[in-house]
């Protein structure tokens, strides 16, 4: 074997296809949720126990870097739903060609983004 | 008929399967929680817990949180898999991440029936 092959590494020419971007967010997305599990678990305690729990829960979220987390956990969880349903669809052998990979990575994209969109407008 | 030598554990099936069933039953549950709040613009404190006070909701919710630990289990081993190769630190950061589970296991049953 010819060790000394010549090697494509142009960074600048190569890059992660559409489908690829989506199958790691969905990785970092899901690696994100499981190390904020405490601070969820955490704030459905606080929402549940008393009113008083609750209305101090409410004001900390009013605070405008708690708000900016919020949306973080918020873009998180609907990229994991949303790339998951299209794995979840693929398993059942939807979408199997090139062209389908692409416009459901499209798709999961838009439709994440724009309802963590709609969130943040709530959100201020 | 090929005879096979079949090695390793047996469990990729099994956590395959797995991983897919506890993600329907929380995408069932995301809907149903996204609907009650999208249904109830006038959500507050009261008709929050009266949600929850419900005693097949506290199950339901449990049921929830159980697949999602089964599920985060089995993403992060295949994260830690991909990434984390010295065996040691490995071992390490499994007994963590199971400890870590069964103590939020006790935490959600704490906070749906000691609310």
């Amino acid at each position: 074997m010819n060790t000394k092959r010549p090697k494509h590494l142009a960074l600048h020419q190569i890059k992660l296809p559409l489908p690829g971007i989506v199958s790691i967010l969905h990785r970092f997305s899901g690696a994100l949720l499981f190390l904020c599990l405490p601070l969820l678990l955490w704030m459905l305690q606080a929402s549940l126990r008393s009113v008083l729990t609750y209305a101090q829960l409410l004001e900390i979220l009013q605070n405008p870097f708690s708000k900016l987390v919020l949306l973080g956990l918020f873009w998180a969880f609907l990229h994991h739903l949303c790339a998951g349903i299209r794995y979840l669809l693929i398993d059942l052998r939807y979408f199997s060609t090139l062209a389908g990979a692409r416009l459901t990575s499209k798709w999961v994209l838009f439709v994440s983004l724009g309802l963590t969109m709609v969130m943040g407008l709530k959100l201020w | 008929m090929v005879d096979r030598i079949v090695t390793g554990a047996h469990y990729g099936l099994r956590d395959w399967l797995a991983q897919r069933l506890t993600a329907v039953l929380m995408v069932i549950y995301t809907l149903f929680i996204a609907g009650y709040v999208l249904l109830h613009p006038d959500m507050g404190y009261d008709r929050w817990t009266g949600l929850f006070s419900n005693q097949v909701m506290r199950s339901f919710t449990l049921l929830f949180l159980l697949a999602l630990y089964y599920h985060a289990w089995i993403g992060v081993r295949d994260i830690v898999m991909d990434y984390i190769k010295p065996a040691g630190i490995r071992l390490a950061i499994y007994v963590l991440v199971i400890l870590a589970l069964l103590l939020y296991t006790i935490w959600s049953v704490q906070i749906l029936w000691g609310m």
